[in-house]
């Protein structure tokens, strides 16, 4: 029985195990081509029209005062993300707590912060002395603990933390809120069923899970941020915009200063991008 | 039962719960002494996982009492009045009860040995060494020494059950919960974690099982509870109640599940 069965198998195999060509897609190469041309196109001009100025780039892409402006630009970034990650965790605990007073008060906040221009409350800090002349503590109808003009407090670093920072943390509530909800309610029963307080169970369990679900969308609203903050050149805070701007107003050289700007704004998010793409994999643990 | 006169590991009384307008828990009254070993069976939405969620206070009761060895679980007593623990406080009575879930509910981020020390150390307060030690063994009883490495997602669902329920004995528990353990299990996994819990009860732990493995219930249990719409219809040793059910909703429902 087997004889005759192995020799009609030997004699398929010849006629049925074919070759297998993939498919091939001729169109591809034009569409190369057109952007091969669109590129040295590109280049060519770059390197061609006199009024990009390369070598004025090259004089101030590392001169005191852009690396200066440059400096500034991280440091609203990273203080403005902390305070509005602790601010926006916050406000998703108060979210999805079993209080309906803390939740709908949270909604609020989350509400009005997105519901306004950035650039608006910006304005909005740095005027607030219009406002507010004097800031203290106090009861009502009786003379304050203690007081300060709102001039001196609010300088125009302070006006920009608060604006980037308050909005930042609307949108980092509803980034934490859905990572949180989205951690399967069966992961909480059994931490409680252990003994775990609701505190420890959130910090232990269900945020470093959550954290998956978080990094992504942090990772954008970082990098967002640090272009975001360009706007506090409407309130004469030297950032790296600000800085060129100034620059720039002196010697007319605009089209140099905007590229010598761009060029870091573009290094910096490199960096933040190879950063998230790390944590990404470190909190990806245990999901194969 | 095999307890005699000593005070009940559970004493359940008049135990009520409804969902909206949807009563779960009738009226339920249950002993469960030291070493018991109580296999609940019945219909799906006769209120089997209900009152055991009920036991360690996962779910709170509308009325009745719940007293596990001796003691109020998620409330205080004034009076005629149950008052409401602080979750820290109902944290603590909790963490005295082991629960073994349906589906598993191991923690995906942290390795097994993680997992099974996470509340020995964060909770109990255990050196990290000694609950190491514990763990190991326990790892041992279960049949999983050398996973202490992996992580969740890389056993089978047997293996992630057993685990569970290690981790669940890490915590020295006077009473183990298990709400339908075999379930989500393929057939052919279901045996490994039916002989952990039967090792488990020769040796002396007292348990309350929800289970439709009849097989185990025949076997293991000292008690069989039959439940339907929220209440216990009977209540027996195994031969009794499946050799010899006393009322007719027992009769018919074993008589589906037994074919």
């Amino acid at each position: 029985m087997s004889s005759p069965t192995a020799s009609t198998e030997e004699s398929a195999r010849d006629e049925d195990v074919l070759r297998v060509v993939v498919r091939r897609r001729p169109y591809l190469w034009v569409v190369y081509v057109i952007l091969v041309v669109i590129l040295v196109a590109a280049g060519y001009s770059a390197a061609t029209n006199q009024r990009f100025g390369w070598g004025v780039v090259a004089t101030y892409f590392l001169s005191s005062a852009i690396l200066k402006g440059l400096l500034t630009t991280i440091e609203l970034t990273v203080v403005s993300m902390l305070l509005g990650i602790v601010l926006g965790v916050l406000l998703a605990m108060m979210a999805v707590s079993r209080s309906r007073v803390l939740s709908r008060i949270a909604q609020v906040y989350v509400w009005f912060f997105r519901g306004t221009p950035l650039l608006v409350q910006l304005l909005f800090w740095f005027n607030l002395a219009a406002l507010y002349p004097r800031l203290g503590l106090g009861i009502p109808g009786r003379a304050p603990l203690f007081s300060v003009g709102a001039n001196e407090i609010i300088s125009p670093f302070v006006a920009a933390i608060l604006a980037l920072s308050l909005h930042e943390a609307a949108y980092m509530a509803e980034i934490v809120r859905s990572g949180v909800i989205g951690v399967d309610r069966g992961q909480r029963q059994a931490a409680l069923a252990l003994g775990m307080r609701p505190a420890r169970v959130m910090r232990r369990i269900v945020l470093p899970q959550a954290m998956r679900t978080i990094i992504p969308p942090t990772g954008n609203q970082t990098i967002s941020m640090l272009k975001t903050s360009s706007l506090v050149s409407v309130i004469a805070l030297s950032d790296l915009l600000y800085t060129a701007q100034s620059i720039y107003g002196i010697n007319y050289q605009v089209i140099p200063l905007l590229v010598v700007a761009s060029i870091w704004y573009l290094i910096v998010v490199s960096v933040l991008s190879v950063g998230q793409g790390f944590l990404e994999r470190r909190y990806g643990r245990g999901s194969g | 039962m095999s307890g005699g006169r000593a005070p009940a590991m559970v004493r359940i009384r008049g135990v009520r719960k409804s969902y909206g307008s949807q009563e779960a828990l009738r009226g339920v009254d249950l002993d469960v002494h030291q070493g018991e070993v109580v296999c609940l069976i019945g219909p799906s939405g006769s209120g089997k996982s209900t009152l055991l969620r009920c036991i360690n206070h996962l779910d709170t009761i509308d009325a009745g009492s719940i007293l596990v060895d001796g003691e109020l679980v998620g409330y205080r007593r004034r009076g005629d009045t149950l008052i409401e623990l602080s979750a820290a406080e109902a944290a603590r009575r909790r963490a005295a009860i082991g629960m073994v879930f349906q589906q598993f509910h191991l923690f995906p981020h942290m390795t097994v040995l993680r997992n099974i020390i996470e509340a020995p150390v964060g909770v109990s307060r255990q050196p990290v060494d000694r609950a190491t030690a514990r763990a190991r063994e326990l790892l041992d009883r279960v049949g999983l020494k050398d996973k202490e490495r992996s992580y969740p997602a890389e056993l089978s669902g047997g293996q992630q059950q057993r685990v569970a329920i290690a981790r669940a004995l890490a915590m020295g528990p006077k009473l183990m919960l298990f709400d339908e353990p075999t379930s989500a299990l393929d057939p052919e996994l279901v045996g490994e974690v039916l002989s952990v819990m039967r090792d488990l009860a020769r040796d002396g732990m007292t348990m309350l099982v929800v289970t439709h493995e009849m097989a185990f219930a025949r076997d293991a249990a000292s008690t069989v509870v039959f439940m339907d719409h929220g209440e216990i219809v009977e209540s027996g040793e195994p031969d009794e109640v499946f050799v010899a059910p006393r009322h007719a909703r027992t009769r018919a429902f074993l008589s589906r599940v037994l074919g």
